[in-house]
């Protein structure tokens, strides 16, 4: 069988896989996020953090309620961060001779920001700058509850579709805990089992110091990998345990686990639709969505893998593929599937280094980023960020056609759209504005690589920054107080600032009483309409940023 | 007495932050821990260490450097792909090379940079070498370096051609190819700024598929590679069995033995595992 075959039959297994993901697990969420029934250890959560779950809150209050608790969490990672120095608790870190590379405040900053907001950007390695212990009980903990705060933001737009005239939105507390209790931990433990039986480690220890075969030394490192991993993917987080990410053998030690870890980082977010469909009681709304999300994701894929296997380049020529940054495992297509997957979500692990892509199939996970990551998007942040391009759709199509946009039974007015328009100007502002502030203050010059291909790494930091996602054209160096700095500003900004609009636009749309289907309402679950969600999707980051990626991949990849 | 409202918010949002630490960060991965010691469970999560003579010798999963203290290959043992984690295959810095597709141009000098495809030539040329094949690659010169010009317009981008330097051949090498459009073609000064000259790569005549596989050439992502491609154990058995005086065809049953297909015929590539195949020839008797 060609590899190109090959190739294809694996993206077509992730796809019918996905396919009964959106069935099964898209209905069980749907009872999760719906269900008044609590058990034993969700009842014990509440009373612990001193809620109760039957209120219900205004998107004012569930907006203030999820920026305190991420807040709070940012502090209580960056103080664990700055202790780790003092305290020491299991393997990791202290191993190597003397620890190099420390927490310093601004790249404790930088971390804390990063895992907080789902990004898990690294600008520390993690073999030599963390402790097992901080690994599980800090980077590990942000992994399950950003992942669940993006799916508690989704949750609640969708809510704000499906209610009429009520200021409620749900309890931001009782969506964090069931989707943690019932979601998150449930899958995880089970892809975490599969994944040590795959090779995956899991020792709270230094590991094994062993003398090679001729003689020299190696550190068979250890580490609570396995527990990592499974959410790390199923979050959409992406932060790896070691420097390396999914590359490592450790992490990702054979093509069926690299299979498992795409499929764990797709079926959240491809599933969520399903929740939205049922939820404003019409699966084909939701159908609609995905399909949007399905023709994106896999155009993404298929060019990615055809410019990775086409291998054009000087180098990749001179090798004779594009090889260079990846595994003989995985080989070209399936790192090029992973490395789509991985930006088409928010995800950022690696199981191949973009840095040494071809010029074009690197400009890939640029664009599948710029596009805000909706295809299918991280947990949550997907489906929120897909439904604010259909509201602009609606509103673009009532606009050729002269009528009063409508969506799922909400007029869209200038009051939604006032909010679906700022949140789609956040993360251009933020990539273009700190691209630009890199560039000016010759902050630029920490990168690895000279000309169009160093100036696509500055692109690239911020592309990934700004929209979450914490992959990288890693051969820049970004541990330094400036970049600490800007890039925790471009995650922060990133995150935070469209969940706030967001909430609001549920709000909005919850007050509102519903519009009864007629004659001149849109169909929003044809054909047409989701050709017109996706070509709104394309056109505006086709817009936004075609002339920054001519600066970098484009004229590295069409001279 | 009552809390004001955003007070309460922040204590509950401190009480849930240590509520979900001890639930997700504690009690899931020390289960996961607990469930890990079941047999057979228990090799994987503690590394798949793999023994010989009772010892440690390595990671069944962790590809390892077979090279004596000078790092020179032995040849009695396949050789692993090129690995850009420390000075190779160093578990505590993993690292690609993180290198672009357009990385041609060398710095030259005691503080000098290779770019990847001087990297990608050298080691063509060191495996062609050690293997007894032709090293030679598409953009290579046949001293092991990019072949790349800086050619001077006399308009900057177009014009007639002033100037012609072989940026990656530092003085006093002679350089790939005399003459270019008629100019004579000069070795580079370590330190001259070539900057303002157009930046030409060129391919010349070396084979379309090269002799040296493309895994032999290419650092991995992670720098601790275990396996090498198909080809690339095949080019290496016919050193290994005259270095230890087998028949070849007993090599390559070995080879054969340690190559893992694809998964389910579609997933991932085939690949040999170096540590495992060297293991095996190690305990063959005799």
């Amino acid at each position: 069988m060609s590899t190109a075959t090959a190739g294809a039959l694996f993206v077509l297994s992730l796809v019918a896989a996905l396919a009964v993901a959106y069935r099964f697990l898209g209905d069980y969420m749907h009872r999760v996020v719906t269900g008044t029934k609590h058990n034993v250890l969700e009842r014990t959560v509440y009373k612990l953090i001193g809620v109760n779950p039957a209120a219900e809150q205004s998107w004012g209050s569930y907006a203030r309620s999820l920026l305190a608790f991420s807040a709070v969490s940012l502090l209580g990672l960056y103080a664990l961060l700055r202790l780790q120095d003092f305290v020491r608790l299991g393997g990791g870190a202290d191993f190597a001779a003397g620890v190099n590379e420390r927490m310093w405040p601004h790249l404790a900053w930088n971390t804390a920001t990063s895992f907080t907001t789902n990004t898990n950007w690294q600008a520390y390695s993690g073999e030599s700058t963390m402790t097992h212990f901080v690994q599980a009980a800090g980077l590990a903990v942000q992994n399950f509850v950003s992942a669940a705060v993006g799916m508690a933001v989704a949750v609640a737009l969708v809510r704000g579709f499906a209610r009429s005239r009520t200021d409620k939105l749900g309890n931001f507390w009782v969506d964090l805990t069931r989707i943690t209790v019932r979601i998150l931990l449930p899958i995880s433990a089970m892809a975490a089992i599969l994944l040590i039986a795959g090779g995956v480690v899991q020792h709270w220890g230094d590991g094994t110091l062993v003398s090679t075969l001729t003689g020299g030394q190696q550190h068979i490192t250890g580490g609570l990998v396995a527990s990592q991993e499974a959410i790390k993917d199923l979050g959409t987080n992406g932060g790896g345990f070691y420097n390396v990410n999914s590359a490592h053998p450790f992490e990702n030690p054979t093509a069926w686990t690299n299979w498992l870890e795409i499929f764990l980082l797709l079926c959240i977010p491809f599933a969520l639709p399903r929740v939205f469909g049922r939820m404003v009681g019409d699966n084909r709304q939701g159908y609609a969505i995905a399909a949007v999300m399905g023709i994106l994701a896999i155009a993404g894929i298929a060019l990615t893998n055809a410019f990775e296997l086409g291998g054009a380049g000087t180098v990749p020529q001179a090798i004779g593929a594009a090889m260079e940054g990846k595994e003989v495992r995985f080989g070209v297509s399936n790192s090029a599937t992973f490395a789509a997957a991985t930006t088409l979500t928010s995800t950022g692990s690696v199981n191949s280094f973009h840095d040494s892509y071809t010029a074009l199939g690197g400009m890939m996970p640029m664009i599948n980023m710029l596009l805000g990551e909706i295809a299918p998007g991280g947990v949550g942040a997907g489906l929120y960020g897909m439904l604010v391009v259909a509201v602009i759709t609606v509103f673009v199509a009532g606009l050729m056609v002269g009528r009063t946009p409508e969506y799922v039974g909400k007029k869209i007015s200038a009051r939604e759209i006032k909010f679906a328009s700022l949140y789609f100007l956040v993360t251009p502002a933020l990539v273009l504005i700190g691209v630009a502030a890199a560039l000016a203050t010759g902050n630029w010059k920490t990168q690895a690589n000279v000309g169009p291909h160093g100036f696509s790494e500055v692109l690239y930091a911020f592309a990934s920054a700004s929209n979450n996602n914490g992959s990288a054209f890693a051969g820049i160096t970004v541990n330094t107080p400036w970049w600490d700095t800007a890039l925790g500003l471009a995650m922060l900004l990133g995150r935070f600032v469209p969940i706030i609009l967001v909430l609001g636009l549920a709000g909005s749309l919850a007050a509102q009483k519903p519009v009864p289907v007629s004659a001149g309402t849109l169909p929003t679950h044809k054909p047409l309409f989701i050709g017109m969600v996706a070509g709104v999707a394309v056109i505006l980051v086709a817009l936004t940023f075609l002339p920054a990626l001519a600066l970098g991949p484009l004229a590295e990849g069409l001279r | 007495m009552r809390l004001p409202s955003w007070i309460a918010q922040h204590t509950a949002a401190v009480r849930a932050l240590l509520v979900f630490t001890v639930l997700t960060g504690l009690a899931y991965p020390l289960a996961i821990l607990g469930v890990a010691q079941l047999p057979g469970l228990r090799d994987h999560a503690d590394g798949s260490i793999v023994q010989a003579d009772g010892k440690p010798v390595g990671s069944a999963l962790i590809g390892q450097l077979f090279t004596d203290a000078d790092g020179n290959p032995v040849a009695r043992y396949f050789q692993s792909r090129p690995s850009a984690a420390g000075d190779g295959y160093n578990t505590d810095s993993t690292a690609a090379s993180n290198l672009g597709p357009e990385s041609v141009e060398d710095t030259l000098g005691p503080d000098g940079r290779q770019s990847l495809l001087t990297q990608v030539c050298a080691r063509s040329k060191a495996v062609g070498q050690l293997e007894n094949v032709d090293g030679r690659r598409p953009f290579c010169t046949d001293d092991g370096v990019g072949a790349v010009l800086r050619v001077f317009h006399t308009e900057g981008l177009t014009g007639a051609v002033t100037r012609v330097v072989s940026v990656n051949q530092g003085c006093p090498a002679k350089p790939f190819v005399a003459a270019y459009e008629g100019v004579p073609v000069e070795c580079a000064q370590p330190g001259e700024d070539y900057s303002r000259g157009v930046l030409v790569p060129i391919r010349g005549g070396a084979p379309a598929h090269p002799a040296v596989p493309p895994d032999a050439v290419a650092a991995s992502a992670s720098g601790l590679d275990p396996h090498i491609s198909v080809a690339y154990a095949r080019l290496q058995a016919p050193r290994v069995a005259r270095e230890r005086g087998l028949p070849l065809p007993r090599v390559q049953q070995l080879i054969d033995e340690h190559t893992t297909g694809r998964v389910l015929g579609f997933m991932g590539e085939p690949g040999v595992n170096v540590l495992r195949l060297n293991l095996a020839l190690d305990r063959l008797p005799g």
